[in-house]
């Protein structure tokens, strides 16, 4: 039972997936085979760079190496997409085929009709990264291009809207400067885990100076357990109606900061209007009812809507209207709805009417910032396609290419769609079935072969996508090859790691780049694409044009390799984000047209007289409650009459290690149910439930709790999809569940807006 | 070495993340059902729905996470009849593979279900407070894991003088029974050891298959 075997050597290593950090793993290898995983072990630092201590993730990493699921051989499916059935292939078949298929698109539809799907289930490699793919492709001429992605399409939209740009947060750590904390749909603790992520700053700044933290979430999430002081349950979607509401008091009791809003936006009131807009179009008048829809937005209107009593609602107000600095952000939870433009905006209203923005110990209501050192990416060369879709809206691409359109489906860089994909690649993206909306859906598009006529996915794992590829093919995990990695997104500190080779590659695993480079010979371009450099090369390449950044580091790289981790605390004081705008709004005004923060956007007016929408949706210039389609009250609540979301969940990053055993001992996959609605179903927790509505059928385990609001189911996301004979889920997989039609602005997706049924399928006989 | 070697948990940064247990079971090469740390999840409280649609709650959540308190009165070692189950030199209590026959009465006896049972080869297993890292001076891998740094060890009397004596909150079992080697820091909501509104919410992901 013990591990007595002391390791033939200790590798540094990291765990390279989308979570937000990135975790160094130290590979204990014996005979070959890693035996065991640790984490960061370097001196505690004093200044900002503590020990990066990786997750139960990173540290269940061996079971996930090791899986039984590993890709080892390239192969060609002979079954119908889906159905997993593959024949092995030599790399050169698998070159040859994709090279004579890539040749045969272009010629026929041109390089538009080329795309590689969104994925990150590998974002950590510096040459094993992704835009190996799009290098290739810009050799070949070009692929179609896309924005947004699935985790902050409708946020940073609405904050370019709002503030001229994206990502305008303090840090978190700026928390010590606050008086109190409100904090909507963030869930630090369970969304940014490592040691050296966002996580570990709250929990320091909490430490530090104790501000009260409220958190408003329709579940009692980690964040709760660990950090509350108070939570407030929500319903999703709703959080537009709170902040209206808020508003309200803090309009109605003098509690707004006039000289801020005054100096620093425009559209609070009939005084800051732009030319040419109808009366009555004002925040204020809208908040007041003298606006269109003539409604107060009081406590007791908001009440109803959110499920939050009305004198709680009038007591959160007074408490933020009377404290100051406070600190109030937004998690990406919120905006992950048919109206998340509308949300995000809203709860941003909150330190916009109060002056919180741009100061110590405030935020602007958007996510927290991060702090990163800006390292290289290789060199990818120029695409000359310049056509973009939201990433969401691929299937569509694929389906109906006529009618996608820059007015109705937010294409970019031309008025409408000229080919369909007919060519889909994939690298690490399990977003091909199981992480896009609506699987029925689009295992549908995808039966139609002749519509996306190949799909070549490359991963580690037989994933639910994997499952879909024409051509198969083994990538080395990283763990079986050398590269670099940098910090991750959601920290507040630099590193650099540079990673050896722990373990040879399993089966006939390629890197990423010796398979593009592989596709680029057979198609005469290997020069073009390899600039006469390995895999390795190319490492020690990147490995120096990041010492151009850090001229410390060692010449010599095998002595970073041997070092292997290194690490930078973020500069002086928590970032306070749009401070030099709060400072001197006339000489660093924001990116908007007014260059003052847009309470009545003059961009979202435009549009919402010129954009194409479906019934029911629409484009509001202000940042109104927008009730859509998938929430309570409307048409489908009497068949579907709970609201369903899908929390990140500890046991995977998105999809991510969802197949690795010890993590789903530690966490299983279930649904969330309050107790009011398990009883009135006759549900206990452990019975397997059926979970569905029109759209599709999944089978999970309940999960009888208090911690989620009556109402409200959450299927935490990210599981595998897994059907049977008859397309019914057996894995807990939300997008069985949710739709595929977009949000009004962003084309984002609305993956936590759902209405569905629970029924009792079988007793608990756990 | 330590006189009394302790594990402290500090509950009001325990996010319930479960790294220590992951870590534990990577350390040890454990078996699936096999859990030498667990992390509970233990919650509570009463939703009441209002006239106009909303809700009121006073619902309370804190997790738990639970290794071997390697006690100072262990039942397991008193109920061993093999003499597996032993206290060592060093304070710690520790299965003996060779003498143990098998009989899980240390299970049954254990209130913190720290002996878990190894099916495949019949034998008892429990958490070691990886003393061979513990001889070398190093920390127990359990408590490097921690990412917010709630988990930690030291002797029982340092610690008790650090942070206090011990405070009992459910659904801890009395100290009284076993005199365990922990000191916590209890959660914000910490609920009395007499609270009957909460329950241990993840049976089936701490129990012992
Ligand atoms: S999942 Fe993220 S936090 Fe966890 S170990 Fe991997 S990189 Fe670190
Ligand atoms: S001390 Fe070691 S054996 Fe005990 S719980 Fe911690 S990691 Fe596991
Ligand atoms: S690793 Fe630390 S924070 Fe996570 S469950 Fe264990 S004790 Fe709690």
């Amino acid at each position: 039972m013990k591990t007595n075997n002391l390791p033939d050597k200790i590798v540094w290593s990291t765990c390279n997936v989308n979570c937000g950090s990135r975790c160094p793993v130290r590979l204990h290898v014996k005979n070959g085979i890693v035996v065991r995983v640790g984490t960061d072990n370097t001196k505690q630092g004093s200044s900002g760079t503590q020990q990066i201590r990786a997750c139960l993730r990173g540290r269940g990493i061996r079971k996930w190496i090791y899986s039984p699921e590993r890709l080892l051989y390239p192969m060609k499916r002979v079954g119908k997409r889906g159905e997993g059935r593959f024949a092995r292939i030599t790399w050169d078949q698998a070159f040859e085929e994709i090279a004579s298929k890539l040749e045969s698109i272009i010629a026929q539809y041109g390089n538009e009709a080329i795309y590689r799907n969104y994925g990150t289930g590998n974002l950590g490699g510096v040459v094993s990264h992704h835009n190996q793919i799009e290098k290739l492709m810009n050799v070949l001429g070009g692929m179609l291009n896309y924005h947004n992605s699935y985790s902050t399409a409708q946020i940073f939209q609405a904050m370019t809207y709002l503030y001229g740009k994206k990502d305008t947060g303090n840090y978190i750590s700026d928390m010590v400067n606050s008086k109190l904390v409100v904090l909507f749909g963030n869930n630090t603790a369970e969304t940014r885990m490592s040691g050296g992520g966002t996580v570990r700053d709250l929990v320091l700044a909490k430490k530090n100076k104790n501000a009260r933290v409220i958190v408003i979430d329709p579940l009692y999430t980690d964040t709760v357990t660990g950090f509350a002081d108070e939570w407030i349950p929500i319903r999703p979607g709703t959080d537009a109606a709170l902040a209206a509401a808020i508003a309200h008091v803090l309009i109605i009791n003098d509690m707004v900061d006039n000289d801020f809003l005054t100096r620093y936006t425009i559209g609070y009131d009939k005084s800051s209007m732009p030319e040419d807009i109808p009366e009555g179009n004002s925040y204020k008048e809208y908040i007041l009812g003298s606006g269109a829809d003539g409604i107060p937005k009081t406590p007791e209107w908001a009440s109803v809507i959110t499920g939050i009593p009305a004198k709680r609602i009038l007591e959160l107000a007074y408490e933020i209207g009377g404290t100051k600095p406070v600190y109030i952000a937004q998690g990406w939870g919120p905006q992950r709805h048919a109206n998340g433009e509308q949300t995000a905006r809203a709860i941003c209203m909150l330190p916009i009417l109060t002056g919180n923005v741009g100061i110590k110990g405030g935020n602007s209501g958007d996510r927290e910032a991060s702090f990163g050192i800006d390292w290289p990416t290789i060199p990818v060369g120029e695409n000359r396609v310049k056509t973009s879709i939201p990433c969401f809206l691929w299937t569509k691409a694929i389906e109906n290419h006529k009618e996608f359109t820059a007015l109705n489906s937010g294409l970019r860089e031309k008025k409408r769609l000229q080919v369909p994909i007919k060519f889909l690649w994939c690298f690490a993206s399990n977003a091909l079935i199981n992480q896009h909306s609506d699987i029925n859906h689009t295992h549908e598009i995808l039966q139609n072969e002749s519509k996306c006529e190949m799909i070549v996915l490359i991963d580690n794992i037989m994933s639910s996508s994997a499952k879909y590829a024409d051509i198969l093919l083994p990538g080395t995990s990283s763990f079986e090859e050398r590269d670099l990695s940098y910090q991750g997104y959601a920290v507040e500190m630099g590193a650099l790691f540079i990673r050896e080779k722990a373990i040879e590659p399993m089966g006939e695993c390629l890197t990423l780049f010796d398979i593009c480079a592989g596709i680029a010979r057979q198609m005469g371009k290997e020069k073009q694409f390899t600039h006469g450099m390995n895999h390795d090369q190319w490492v020690e390449y990147m490995y120096h044009q990041c010492r151009k950044i850090k001229p410390r580091l060692p010449k010599d790289f095998s002595k970073a390799l041997e070092q292997g981790f290194y690490k930078w605390p973020r500069d002086g004081k928590p970032f306070t984000g749009l401070a030099s705008f709060r400072k001197n709004p006339e000489k660093y005004p924001l990116a908007t047209p007014s260059g003052k923060i847009e309470i009545f956007s003059s961009l979202l007016w435009k549009m919402s007289q010129t954009w194409e929408l479906p019934e029911g949706d629409s484009i509001q210039a202000l940042p109104e409650y927008l009730p859509t389609w998938g929430t309570p009250g409307k048409k489908d609540a009497a068949l579907y009459p709970l609201q369903l979301v899908g929390h990140h969940y500890k046991q995977r990053t998105h999809s991510t290690y969802g197949n690795n055993e010890w993590l789903k001992e530690a966490s299983p996959q279930s649904l969330w149910i309050n107790p009011m609605d398990a009883e009135s179903r006759g549900i206990v927790h452990g019975d397997l439930v059926k979970v569905f509505n029109d759209i599709g059928t999944t089978l999970v385990r309940a999960k009888v709790t208090p911690r989620i609001m009556p109402g409200v189911l959450s299927l935490p996301q990210g599981a595998w999809y897994n059907p049977d004979q008859k397309g019914i889920d057996q894995g807990g997989c939300i997008n069985i569940l949710t739709s595929q039609r977009p949000s009004p602005i962003a084309k984002g997706n609305p993956q936590h807006t759902n209405l569905v049924q629970v029924v009792k399928e079988k007793q608990n006989n756990v | 070495m330590f006189k009394t070697p302790a594990f402290f948990i500090d509950m009001q940064i325990c996010t319930g993340c479960k790294t220590c247990m992951v870590a534990c079971k990577d350390k040890n090469d454990l078996a699936q059902g096999i859990r030498w740390r667990r992390v509970y999840e233990f919650c509570g409280g009463d939703w009441v729905k209002g006239d106009d649609e909303t809700f009121t709650q006073n619902v309370f959540a804190y997790y738990i996470s639970m290794g071997c308190n390697h006690c100072k009165d262990p039942a397991c070692v008193e109920a061993c009849p093999s003499c597996a189950m032993h206290k060592d030199a060093s304070g710690m209590v520790l299965i003996d593979p060779k003498k143990c026959v098998g009989c899980r009465y240390c299970e049954w006896v254990c209130p913190y279900s720290a002996p878990q049972f190894d099916v495949s080869n019949g034998i008892m297993t429990k958490c070691d407070f990886c003393q061979e890292l513990i001889h070398e001076g190093k920390k127990p891998c359990c408590v490097e894991a921690c990412p917010t740094h709630a988990l930690s060890f030291g002797d029982y009397d340092e610690l008790e003088a650090l942070h206090g004596r011990k405070t009992i909150i459910a659904p801890l079992p009395s100290p009284e029974m076993t005199a365990p080697n922990l000191i916590i820091v209890p959660p914000k909501k910490a609920q009395s050891p007499d609270n009957t509104q909460g329950l241990i919410q993840n049976p089936e992901e701490v129990k012992n298959e």
